[in-house]
């Protein structure tokens, strides 16, 4: 029997898988596409670690750096245990072979390693591998998975969490090369099934496949999600095609002008703010732009290479001598399902979330760049680990029945409906909801709305299906559970929005723009309240 | 535009209106006029290495390809195929053979200078383009392959691997030496990866753990230490 499933292979999937496997737990994880196919290899600028490699630095100002974006809404003390774990997690990724950029002059081990500054960091703090942070963090802990003999399952999309009596015993799945309902039963699951920016679609820097499915499980068994109403908008991604330019491009000194060619707000400042005050520009018609250009290009070859060619494959600019085109997009999902110090997910018992689909508490309302590659290494290791220990006190945990029929009979169902929307175009008319109603400024009447159009959706689905009638590597089954998630998740995320009539760090509604401390509390929703919202 | 996408053992035509990089015609012809054309994707910016395909006979990232009237696209090679472009990467049999992974983590001491040696390895996207284009695959599938081999080296070259010997132990049988050294793959990588010089190195680093070529010693006979009859 398996030990410890983990559902995703992230940074956080694997981080964990490595970790449980070091503790001798049998190990799967399992993917809803390619292993690769996650948004750990996309992140570019860096991962946080008070190392004080290039400049004075301690954990104390992680602290309260990551507390001062958080805006009231972090546990201090899960904070703390992030950023004191931060240095074994970089000697962690060390001791797997991740190749960061150095320092010129020799150092001793992780003293050798290059840091730069992020977002709203008091010092340069992010550890980074040119701008391929991510890749390299995600592939050296591929490696080391492989090394540690970790099965991998990949194309197998979770469908629903096998509880009973409140224990979680393994996951269904729908396997996509042989088109068939699967059932792996484990002592102990890990969901480190990542956000839910595919909500957004277009208007994101996430993968369409984003889609919270963790929650949604979650959800579906009873269980609660909190701080939905905080997803971060990252300002500066491609105009045209919603790619991510890091946050390193301000870091190394980029500016951030105008059509003007004025510079309008401090580009250091934390996202939410330089996000808002792109937004603005953009509203008052007028165009934005990365400003590069002082840089000059061996700079900018050495330190941001990847930034240099997703400029100019698309958005066609050379931004070595030319302005880069901005707007700002939906990033990151700081809500999640909510969890203990050991990354238990509170109200089941044998199960475990982390990574983004987590809430740890260590964003609050607003993340720093560079500390979500933080959380899935130094979080990852907590669950693995944990998972591994629990996993040793059960002796025997089969489900009492099969669960398969249900998710068979409803598979069956989308399969044999008769269709007569195409769920792509609903798809795309819910994140254009999303962006225009639910996007960096809401208020009452545009979450009213959204409201209503999402209600809209909902009684079409039953007119959606899955429109690819074959059997296996059948990519439309997936794509039509995971617009299924993202609908049922639609109206929490607005909910929780309406209920916090305030302004704090990523929720900015302009009918109350001020924090309001009465608001100093973590909206957590079930399923259930999703139709009271429904009802109003 | 028309492209031709091979699904089954045919190439069928599609019009494309709006898209001008392939990954975007895929999905205006999977969205729009045929659900079940099979592919993979996923960051649509050149990392995630999961939608390479064969664009007229050769590999490219479909996120990273423009288009042009009557292209012909096909699925990688020497993968398991799966439907249409979907394939099924041998990428974790592939490095579990070569143990493309540290070892023995040591002591260390770096500078940017010795972190320059495997900078550039360690951008693999392990999109496989390498692995279609590698001739030697076509005969024998054993053969670790490119990116297998380029991960090997990355690693053994690392300064905090205290046991390069064991990496360079795993790539003798069906890897260093069944390179024919014809560049197809370094041609092909989208990230400027150039595997064929991994390679040599490699075989430089074989000959000084006193590993030899077998071809070499078959032909001239016995002066291979390693070399038995
Ligand atoms: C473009 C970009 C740049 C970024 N840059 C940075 C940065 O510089 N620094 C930083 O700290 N953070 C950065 N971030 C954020 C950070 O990369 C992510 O938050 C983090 O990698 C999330 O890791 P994860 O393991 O939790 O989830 P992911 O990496 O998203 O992985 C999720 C996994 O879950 C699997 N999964 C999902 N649903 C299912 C299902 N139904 N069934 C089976 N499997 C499923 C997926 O297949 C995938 O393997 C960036 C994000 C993006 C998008
Ligand atoms: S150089 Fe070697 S590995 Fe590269 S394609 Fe040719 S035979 Fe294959
Ligand atoms: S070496 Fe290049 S072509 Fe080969 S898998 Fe890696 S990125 Fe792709």
């Amino acid at each position: 029997m398996i030990d410890v499933l983990v559902i995703g292979s992230g940074g956080a999937g694997l981080s964990a898988a490595i970790n449980a496997a070091k503790e001798k737990a049998k190990v799967v994880v399992v993917s809803k596409s390619k292993l690769s196919n996650n948004h750990t290899v996309m992140a570019q600028g860096g991962i946080n670690a008070a190392l004080g490699n290039v400049e004075s630095d301690s954990v104390n100002k992680h602290i309260e750096d990551t507390l001062k974006a958080a805006h009231g809404l972090a546990s201090p003390d899960m904070v703390k245990l992030l950023c004191e774990s931060a240095k074994g997690a970089i000697e962690f990724l060390d001791s797997c072979g991740v190749v960061f950029s150095r320092l010129k002059e020799a150092k001793e081990k992780i003293k050798s390693i290059a840091q730069r500054r992020l977002g709203g960091a008091s010092a340069k703090r992010a550890c980074y591998g040119k701008d391929f942070t991510g890749l390299r963090i995600f592939h050296s802990l591929l490696d080391c998975a492989i090394k540690e003999g970790i099965n991998f399952l990949e194309d197998m999309l979770l469908l629903d969490l096998i509880v009973e009596e409140g224990k979680v015993k393994g996951a269904i799945f729908f396997d996509v090369k042989e088109g068939l309902i699967q059932e792996l039963w484990a002592k102990t699951t890990i969901l480190a099934t990542g956000g839910f920016g595919g909500l957004y679609l277009n208007e994101s820097t996430n993968i369409d496949l984003a889609s919270g499915d963790g929650l949604v499980a979650v959800l579906q068994n009873g269980g609660a999600v909190s701080d939905l109403e905080f997803i971060q908008f990252h300002p500066t991604a491609l105009k045209s095609s919603a790619i991510l330019i890091s946050e390193s491009a301000r870091g190394e000194g980029g500016y951030l002008v105008n059509s003007d060619g004025k510079r309008f707000v401090n580009e250091l400042a934390p996202r939410d703010e330089v996000a808002r005050a792109v937004y603005k520009e953009l509203q008052e018609g007028r165009e934005v732009f990365l400003d590069l250009r002082h840089l000059g290009k061996e700079k900018l070859l050495e330190l941001m290479p990847q930034e240099l060619e997703l400029a100019r494959l698309y958005e066609g600019v050379d931004a070595s001598c030319e302005l880069v085109p901005i707007k700002p997009v939906v990033h990151y999902s700081m809500g999640g399902i909510p969890v203990n110090e050991k990354m238990e997910a509170i109200g089941f018992e044998n199960c475990f979330v982390v990574g983004e689909a987590a809430n740890a508490k260590v964003h609050g309302a607003n993340r720093l760049g560079g500390n979500s590659l933080l959380e899935i290494i130094a979080f990852g290791k907590i669950a693995g680990k944990n998972a591994a220990q629990k996993a040793k006190e059960i002796k025997f945990q089969n489900p009492n029945q099969s669960h398969i029929k249900k998710a068979q009979s409803e598979l069956n169902h989308y399969f044999n409906k008769p269709i007569r929307i195409n769920f792509y175009s609903a798809r795309e008319r819910l994140a254009k909801i999303f962006y225009e109603y639910v996007g960096i400024i809401r208020d009452e009447a545009s979450l009213q709305k959204a409201l209503i159009e999402v209600k809209k959706l909902q009684n079409q689905f039953e007119f959606m299906g899955i429109m690819d009638k074959s059997r296996k590597n059948n990519a439309n089954v997936v794509d039509f559970y995971s617009f299924k998630n993202l609908l049922q998740l639609a109206p929490l995320v607005i909910h929780a929005a309406l209920l916090r009539k305030e302004s704090r760090g990523a929720h900015f509604r302009s009918d109350y723009p001020n924090e309001d401390a009465k608001f100093n509390y973590h909206i957590l929703l079930k399923a259930r309240e999703e139709k009271n919202a429904d009802k109003n | 535009m028309q492209i031709k996408i091979k699904r089954g053992d045919e190439f069928k035509a599609y019009k494309i209106e709006k898209a001008k990089l392939l990954l975007e015609a895929l999905l205006e012809i999977k969205h729009n006029i045929d659900y079940t054309l099979a592919f993979d994707y996923g960051c649509k910016s050149k990392v995630c290495g999961t939608c390479a395909v064969r664009v007229n006979g050769k590999e490219t990232l479909a996120c990273a390809h423009r288009i042009k009237d009557g292209d012909e696209v096909e699925p990688l090679r020497y993968e398991k195929h799966l439907k249409d472009l979907k394939v099924e990467q041998a990428s974790i049999q592939k490095i579990a053979q070569t143990q493309g992974y540290l070892h023995e983590f040591c002591e260390y001491t770096m500078d940017a200078q010795d972190e320059a040696k495997n900078d550039i390895q360690s951008d693999c996207i392990l999109c496989s383009s390498c692995f279609s284009a590698c001739p030697v695959l076509e005969v024998n599938q054993n053969f670790a392959g490119p990116y297998a081999l380029t991960r090997a080296y990355r690693y053994a070259v690392d300064k905090r691997e205290a046991n390069a010997k064991s990496i360079i132990e795993a790539v003798q049988k069906d890897g260093v030496w069944d390179c024919t050294l014809c560049g197809e793959c370094t041609l092909v990588c989208p990230k400027g990866i150039d595997p064929k010089s991994d390679i040599m190195q490699l075989r430089n680093i074989s000959a000084q753990h006193g590993y030899f070529d077998p071809n070499f010693s078959n032909n001239f006979g016995g002066f291979d230490p390693n070399f038995t009859f």
